[in-house]
């Protein structure tokens, strides 16, 4: 196929960029959207028959109840992974094709704009809400709070990340995405070769995306640090809570960075700045330095927390306290300090000397150390346990075979001269998706199945659970390990075609494990729907349907709104396996009235203008940027002057609240 | 002294949070709040701390420009500190000793980046455009 060149200088003041030519000439984006908007107006159509949309705009949009946003957070994460992994299996029916002068059915510009959408789709808007939603949800009630520091906060920072996730869906119909990869390197990513719209969708779906990661990183350190209940010492803190404190603090201390990467590469694009262009002194190895001094804290921003459900997991699931409390937090906070000190193996092979490399190779293969430590302390955990082989153990298990195969050719590819040959190959490919499908992924998944009944008061029905594990854990190791062998034998990424036949069967192997990972995708959400249909029989009353060990398993499923009528008092580390042991009883009288923070509309409102500014910057729409930008200035200065920003919940509705606790919990100990 | 007067607020401040009362609030918990004597030092040393340097490009005081930079970096770097201590209150026990563990913190990873990233890139450079001279060495 021939490289066709589509010139898009069209302008006006009106409409900008923006033209008939932004609709995508390509069949698959028509049906895509003829799918979406279907869909979508039978939603719209379903959620305004059963009259809905009240009921989702004050119970939930402006709701800043931290538990309502850790699901929608899930949520915003779920519709986004379903994005990404049609963009993977997409690649992969490519890939499995394009062989003997074949081209596949998808042209060059649109399988790179594919590929571009995975990763940042994948990284950004659905691991990260993934993370941040059960964090959310998780930690406030781990610590025996009532919600978040800042709740409004919180609501402004979800919507801000699904203002970034809008922005990226809108690049699937109007115009295009970046064609450059993930991390969108210049010089390919400057203006002189990526003209039109695509990277500017990139840099603004992850600069507003980003205001609302860094917010919620401020939030939750400080909700952390200042609200947990009396007796909690930073040593008695739950696992989980640890590894999230880290994880924002990387949050705080890294995203800036890539908040000021994505300010120079803007105006190297819009203001004819040079600092990572090829000519006028740019260099733009200066932007790979810094873009992975923010990317390698993410790595460990993604995989931290969920290191922490599996040690929620593994104890539980183990009936014992974690083996080796005290070095699982070490060896976290050694990761939190180390992730900083490795940035440079992503670009071994950009030509610094010998002694450069050799230092990254080394603090990379000692990060190596604690996170071993960590995968020593579960299976001490495990050693002479009565282990029960729930849900969220089965994930947790497959997580440590996996996770230990990615760990171990991660340290491969930390030599410097094997680098040299896997760089950029397929290989790296399967190390990567080995340790974040491996670990995140998995991580979320036992999340889901560990926590769903305390968000919603019923277990999740364990046989689809099992039909989902069964067809995601094999169909990972079928997906991923062609990509090992590929990569060996020389197989770089990003391809579109190849000429090589005997290279065909491996990619056949792995579109079947991609195929085995849809049904796994589609069995979890056959899972979510029997069991909401089956709910009464998966009830839990107890509110602790695991036998578990921390805070969250001491209030109701789901919790109430102030989540505990009043702070418990922390003894000891698995504060709530010690108040069981203890005998300590629920107190049933004395309650008082409870201060709340109150919803507020504010968080949609700013969000949304904020989708404006980056449509509007997107598309040189500049009287609409203005607009916009003064708009979210005026209604951030207006909602200054909203004092009625909290009530009480009367002392009635927390006693009726708390004697149907009591008859529940009378009920299920019957 | 306006520190002696913020301390005692700032104990009975520190545990506050677990108690109903904690959010939606305009309480302060404890940070410390500056006299109108510190603001005004704080302002009288981050203009003259502005104001030097600005004259240091304008008048071309010092000849060299690298000399000139590196006197301006110093400047900034007490500017930092003055906004920290006089705008920020900070010190070593203002909230039970966290802003200072945030503050060395940052001060880690800020050298580690900037560090990090002059060495990398230097040795980028030294390896990557070499003389005439020292291609025939290249091993």
């Amino acid at each position: 196929m021939e490289l066709e060149h589509v010139s898009h200088d069209h302008w006006s003041p009106i409409l900008g960029r923006l033209w008939f030519d932004a609709i995508p000439m390509e069949p698959i984006v028509w049906a895509t959207f003829a799918g979406v908007a279907v869909g979508g107006i039978a939603l719209v159509a379903a959620l305004t028959y059963f009259k809905l949309w009240g009921y989702l705009w004050k119970e939930w949009f402006t709701s800043v109840d931290h538990k309502k946003i850790g699901i929608m957070y899930m949520v915003l994460g779920l519709v986004m992974f379903v994005r990404g992994f049609a963009d993977a299996i997409m690649m992969r029916l490519q890939q499995a094709m394009a062989f003997g002068g074949n081209e596949g059915y998808l042209n060059a510009h649109h399988f790179d704009q594919v590929f571009t959408a995975h990763g940042v789709i994948m990284i950004f808007f659905a691991a990260m809400p993934f993370v941040t939603g059960l964090m959310n949800y998780v930690v406030p009630l781990q610590i025996g709070a009532r919600d978040v520091s800042f709740p409004f906060l919180n609501n402004f920072s979800f919507w801000m990340t699904t203002a970034g996730a809008v922005i990226i869906m809108m690049s699937l119909f109007l115009g295009e995405f970046g064609q450059t990869g993930w991390l969108a390197y210049p010089p390919l990513s400057g203006i002189a070769y990526s003209p039109w719209v695509g990277v500017d969708y990139w840099i603004w779906a992850l600069q507003i995306a980003g205001v609302g990661t860094l917010l919620s990183g401020v939030n939750l350190v400080a909700t952390i640090v200042k609200m947990r209940a009396p007796g909690m010492t930073m040593m008695r803190m739950p696992i989980f809570t640890w590894t999230a404190l880290c994880t924002n603090i990387l949050i705080v201390a890294a995203f800036p960075v890539l908040t000021a990467v994505l300010c120079m590469l803007s105006l190297d694009r819009y203001m004819g700045f040079n600092f990572f262009t090829n000519d006028f002194g740019g260099n733009s190895m200066m932007y790979v330095n810094l873009i992975w001094i923010w990317g390698h804290p993410e790595v460990y921003i993604l995989i931290l927390p969920l290191f922490g459900v599996f040690s929620e997991v593994t104890s539980t699931f183990s009936g014992k306290r974690l083996f080796g409390y005290s070095s699982m937090v070490y060896a976290t906070m050694v990761i939190t300090i180390l992730s900083y000190v490795v940035w440079l193996h992503h670009f071994f092979t950009m030509g610094s000397g010998a002694s450069v490399n050799s230092f990254f190779g080394i603090t990379t293969m000692v990060i190596s150390i604690p996170t071993g430590a960590k995968l020593f302390n579960w299976l001490f955990t495990m050693y002479r346990g009565r282990i029960r082989f729930e849900l969220p153990m089965m994930w947790t298990v497959a997580f440590m075979l996996t996770f230990t195969i990615g760990g171990m050719t991660g340290v491969l590819l930390a030599v410097p001269p094997a680098d040299f040959v896997l760089h950029n190959s397929l290989f790296l490919i399967a190390h990567f998706h080995n340790v974040i499908i491996g670990g995140v992924v998995f991580g979320v998944f036992a999340g889901i199945n560990y926590w769903w009944p305390k968000a919603f008061g019923f277990k999740l029905d364990p046989f689809w659970g099992k039909v989902s594990f069964w067809m995601w854990v094999p169909g990972f190791y079928a997906a991923f390990m062609p990509l090992y062998v590929l990569g060996l034998m020389g197989v770089t990424r990003r391809m579109r075609m190849f000429d090589d036949p005997s290279l065909q069967p491996f990619f056949i192997v792995a579109l079947l494990g991609a195929v085995m990972i849809a049904a796994g995708i589609g069995a979890m959400f056959v899972q979510f729907y029997v069991s909401i249909r089956n709910k009464e029989k998966l009830r839990d009353e107890s509110g602790d349907p695991w036998d578990g060990r921390t805070l969250e398993w001491a209030t109701s499923s789901p919790p109430p709104e102030y989540n505990f009528a009043f702070t418990p008092r922390v003894h000891d580390i698995d504060a709530w396996a010690d108040m069981k042991r203890c005998g300590v009883t629920r107190p049933t009288q004395g309650f008082k009235a409870i201060h709340m923070p109150k919803s507020t509309a504010t968080g949609v409102v700013l969000a949304g203008l904020s989708v404006g500014l980056g449509f509007a910057m997107i598309w040189y729409i500049w009287w609409l940027a203005i607009a916009s930008f003064v708009g979210i200035l005026g209604y951030g200065i207006f909602h200054t002057f909203n004092y009625k920003r909290d009530y009480h919940i009367p002392v009635e509705e927390v006693v009726e609240t708390e004697n149907t606790r009591t008859r529940q919990l009378a009920q299920a100990a019957a | 002294m306006a520190d002696t007067q913020t301390r005692p607020e700032e104990l009975a401040g520190k545990h506050m949070h677990a108690s109903a009362h904690s959010h939606g609030h305009d309480e302060h918990d404890g940070a410390a709040h500056g006299s109108m004597r510190e603001y005004v030092i704080g302002f009288l040393l981050s203009v003259v701390l502005t104001a030097v340097p600005f004259w240091l490009v304008m008048s071309g005081a010092i000849a060299d420009k690298q000399a000139t930079a590196l006197v301006i970096m110093a400047f900034a770097i007490v500017q930092i500190v003055v906004h920290m201590i006089y705008f920020l209150h900070m010190n070593t026990k203002s909230e039970g000793g966290w802003t200072m563990m945030a503050l060395i913190f940052t001060v880690i990873i800020v050298v580690i980046a900037l560090s990090g990233s002059l060495w990398v890139m230097y040795h980028l450079n030294y390896n990557m455009m070499p003389s005439m001279s020292e291609m025939g060495q290249l091993p």
